[in-house]
C-alpha cells in the first residue's frame, strides 16, 4: 500500500513535462518573488538600518551607529515610554472590555432573536468605514459646535476640548477605536458560533445550569480555535494602531503610539534612523502573537 | 420521559422572555451605534447657514443635496475616487491571481518547500508595515532612476498596486489554500490523467471551483484596500493622485469650518464600502470566516 503510494507520488512528479515545470516555477516564483522584494527584504534592511544613523537622504551618508538609535530611545525619549504605556492602555482595554463585549454580542445576536440579520448589519457598518471616515464622524460628534457638546449644553462660545484634555481623551479614542473593534469581533466569533449544536446548550440548561455556566463550560472550550485567532487579532491590532490617532492629531506628541513614532521619524521633516529602532521594537512586541497565529492555524500540518 | 417535555417546554418559555429583553436591549444599542452615522448624514443634508444661524439642533429650514454637489464641486471628490478605484481595482484582481497560484501548487503538488512557502505569505500579510516603509520608498526611487523615471513607481499609482498586492497576497494565498483543501484531490488527478498541463488544470478546474472563495475574498479585499491610508500617504506626494481615503485628511484641515460640506464628502467616500457590504453582505461575511475558522 504505502510502496504503491510511493510509486505513484514518483510517477506524478516525473510526469511532469518541461512546460509543465516551467510553469509551476512561474506559477510559485512571481508571487513569491514579490512577496520577498516588497516585504521580507525591506523588513530586513529595515532591522540593520536601526543600527545606522542616516538621515534618509543619500546612500552614502550611512553610518554604523550600533545600538545608540535604541540606547537613545530607552534613556532620553520620554514619549517612548508614554507610547509603550499607551499601546499598553490600547491592548488592555481591548482585551477586558472591546473584546469582551464583542464576543457578548454575538453570543445575544446568535440566539436567533427577531431581526438578528439587520442588527449583525449595523454593529458591523463601522467596520467597513475607514479610519479617515470615522475620524472625521468623530469630530462632528465630539468636537466644539458637535452633537455631545450641543447636548452637554456648551455653545461654541464655553466649549470645552475633548480631544485635547489629556485626562479623558484616552478613553473618548479607545472608545471610539471599540466602536469598529466591538463589530469586527462580533461578526468573527458569530460566523464560529453558528457551528456550535444549540442541542448541546438546551440539555445542560434543562440540567439546571446557567447562561454563564453554559457559556463557559461549552461555548468556550468549542470555539477554542476561534478564541485564539480573536486574541491574536486583538493583540496585533492594538499594537499596530495607527490611523485613527494619526487622523485625529496628525502628530504623536497629543497622543504617543510605538506605531506614530516609527511614522513621525520616518515621514516628518528630519528622517532619523530612530525610526526604524522604533518599527523594530514594534516588530518584536508583534513576534509573540505572530507565531502564536501560525502555530495554532498550522497546527496539523506542522506535525 | 414525559418530565423531560415539560422542563423542555420551561425553559423554552424562559429562553422566550429572555430573548424579548434580549432583543430590546440590543435594538437600543444598536440605536446608539449607528447614531454618529446618522447624524453625520442628516448634518450633510443641512446648509452651513442654518447651523450658524440656529444652532445644531434646530428644525431644518432646508434640507437638499447641495453639499454633495458642492463637494463634488469644490473638493473634487469625483477625481479621488477615480484613483482610488484605479488602485483597488487592480490591486484586488492581482492579489487574488497570485494568490490563487500560490494555494494551486502548495495543495495539489508535493513539493518540500510547500509548508515553508504557505508559511512566509501568512506571516507576511501580519508584519507591521511600517517596518518596510524606508526600504520600499528608496527602492521605487531608484528603480526609477535605473529607468530614467523618478515617478515610475514612486508617486505613481503602479507603485501603489504593488505594494497593495505585496502585503495583501499573503492573506490571500492562505484563506485559498485552507479553502482548497476542501476540494477532492480526485478532480485533480482526473484532469491529470486526462492529459491536461499546468496550465489548464489550474486556469480550466481549478480556478472555476475557487468561485465562491474567490467572491467572498474579492469583497474583503476591496474594503480593505480601498480603506488603506498610510502606503497612499507616504508614496503619492501629487495629492491629485491620491486615492480618497487619505486624500480625505487634507480635506479635513482645509474645509475644517464648513463641516456640512466635509459631512457630504465623508458619507461619499463612505459609500463605495458600505453598499458593497451591503450587496454582498454574504460573501463578505464568508470572507471573514473563511480565513479564521479554518483551522
Amino acid at each position: 500500500m504505502k510502496a504503491a503510494a510511493t510509486i505513484k507520488k514518483n510517477r506524478s512528479r516525473r510526469s511532469l513535462s518541461k512546460g509543465d515545470r516551467f510553469t509551476l516555477s512561474a506559477f510559485v516564483g512571481i508571487p513569491t518573488l514579490l512577496q520577498i522584494i516588497l516585504l521580507w527584504v525591506p523588513a530586513v534592511v529595515t532591522i540593520v538600518l536601526s543600527f545606522t544613523y542616516w538621515n534618509g537622504v543619500r546612500l552614502e551618508d550611512i553610518r554604523w551607529a550600533g545600538i545608540q538609535n535604541y540606547k537613545t530611545i530607552f534613556v532620553n525619549e520620554p514619549l517612548f515610554y508614554q507610547a509603550l504605556k499607551n499601546n499598553g492602555i490600547w491592548l488592555a482595554f481591548f482585551v477586558l472590555v472591546a473584546t469582551p463585549l464583542g464576543i457578548l454580542l454575538a453570543y445575544q445576536v446568535d440566539r436567533g432573536i427577531k431581526g438578528h440579520a439587520f442588527y449583525e448589519s449595523i454593529y458591523y457598518l463601522p467596520v467597513v468605514l475607514s479610519l479617515a471616515v470615522i475620524g472625521i464622524i468623530w469630530n462632528f460628534m465630539l468636537q466644539p459646535g458637535g452633537f455631545v457638546q450641543g447636548l452637554m449644553g456648551l455653545d461654541i462660545g464655553n466649549a470645552i476640548s475633548i480631544w485635547g484634555n489629556p485626562d479623558i481623551n484616552t478613553w473618548v479614542i479607545l472608545g471610539v477605536a471599540s466602536w469598529r473593534h466591538i463589530g469586527y469581533i462580533m461578526l468573527l466569533y458569530l460566523s464560529g458560533l453558528k457551528s456550535v449544536d444549540p442541542a448541546l446548550k438546551e440539555a445542560a440548561a434543562i440540567d439546571g445550569a446557567t447562561e454563564w455556566q453554559i457559556f463557559r463550560k461549552i461555548i468556550l472550550p468549542t470555539m477554542q480555535p476561534v478564541n485564539i485567532i480573536i486574541v491574536v487579532i486583538t493583540l496585533i491590532e492594538s499594537l499596530r494602531a495607527f490611523d485613527l490617532v494619526y487622523i485625529i492629531y496628525g502628530n504623536p506628541t497629543i497622543f504617543p503610539l510605538l506605531n506614530l513614532l516609527v511614522f513621525q521619524n520616518f515621514a516628518g521633516q528630519g528622517i532619523s534612523m530612530k525610526g526604524a529602532a522604533y518599527a523594530v521594537i514594534l516588530l518584536v512586541l508583534c513576534i509573540v502573537p505572530i507565531i502564536t497565529y501560525l502555530r495554532v492555524t498550522f497546527k496539523e500540518d506542522l506535525k | 420521559m414525559s418530565s423531560g417535555v415539560v422542563q423542555s417546554e420551561k425553559y423554552r418559555n424562559s429562553q422566550k422572555r429572555k430573548d424579548f429583553f434580549i432583543s430590546l436591549f440590543i435594538g437600543i444599542f444598536a440605536i446608539v451605534w449607528i447614531f454618529p452615522i446618522l447624524w453625520t448624514v442628516w448634518t450633510s443634508l443641512r446648509p452651513y447657514n442654518d447651523i450658524i444661524s440656529y444652532g445644531i439642533f434646530s428644525w431644518p429650514r432646508h434640507l437638499n443635496f447641495n453639499n454633495y454637489v458642492n463637494a463634488m464641486r469644490e473638493m473634487k471628490i469625483g477625481g479621488y475616487l477615480l484613483n482610488s478605484a484605479i488602485v483597488t481595482i487592480p490591486s484586488v484582481i492581482l492579489t487574488l491571481f497570485f494568490g490563487s497560484l500560490i494555494a494551486f501548487v502548495v495543495t495539489r503538488y508535493k513539493f518540500k518547500f510547500n509548508l515553508t512557502l504557505l508559511l512566509l505569505f501568512t506571516a507576511g500579510n501580519m508584519l507591521p508595515i511600517v517596518l518596510t516603509y524606508i526600504p520600499v520608498f528608496w527602492m521605487f526611487i531608484w528603480v526609477g532612476e535605473l529607468f530614467g523615471n523618478r515617478n515610475l513607481l514612486y508617486n505613481n499609482y503602479g507603485g501603489l498596486i504593488l505594494v497593495h498586492v505585496g502585503f495583501q497576497v499573503g492573506f490571500a494565498a492562505f484563506v485559498l489554500s485552507s479553502y482548497m483543501k476542501t476540494i477532492p484531490k480526485e478532480i485533480s488527478e482526473s484532469a491529470t490523467i486526462d492529459g491536461a498541463n499546468v496550465f489548464r488544470h489550474y486556469w480550466n478546474v481549478i480556478l472555476p471551483l475557487l468561485r465562491p472563495a474567490l467572491a467572498a475574498l474579492s469583497v474583503l479585499m476591496t474594503t480593505w484596500i480601498y480603506n488603506e491610508f498610510f502606503w497612499a500617504l507616504v508614496l503619492m506626494s501629487d495629492d491629485s493622485k491620491r486615492p480618497i481615503t487619505s486624500a480625505l485628511r487634507r480635506l479635513q484641515g482645509q474645509y475644517v469650518t464648513d463641516f456640512n460640506l466635509l459631512a457630504a464628502g465623508a458619507i461619499i467616500a463612505a459609500l463605495p464600502t458600505v453598499i458593497l457590504f451591503f450587496v454582498l453582505r454574504k460573501q463578505f461575511i464568508a470572507g471573514l470566516t473563511l480565513g479564521s475558522t479554518k483551522g
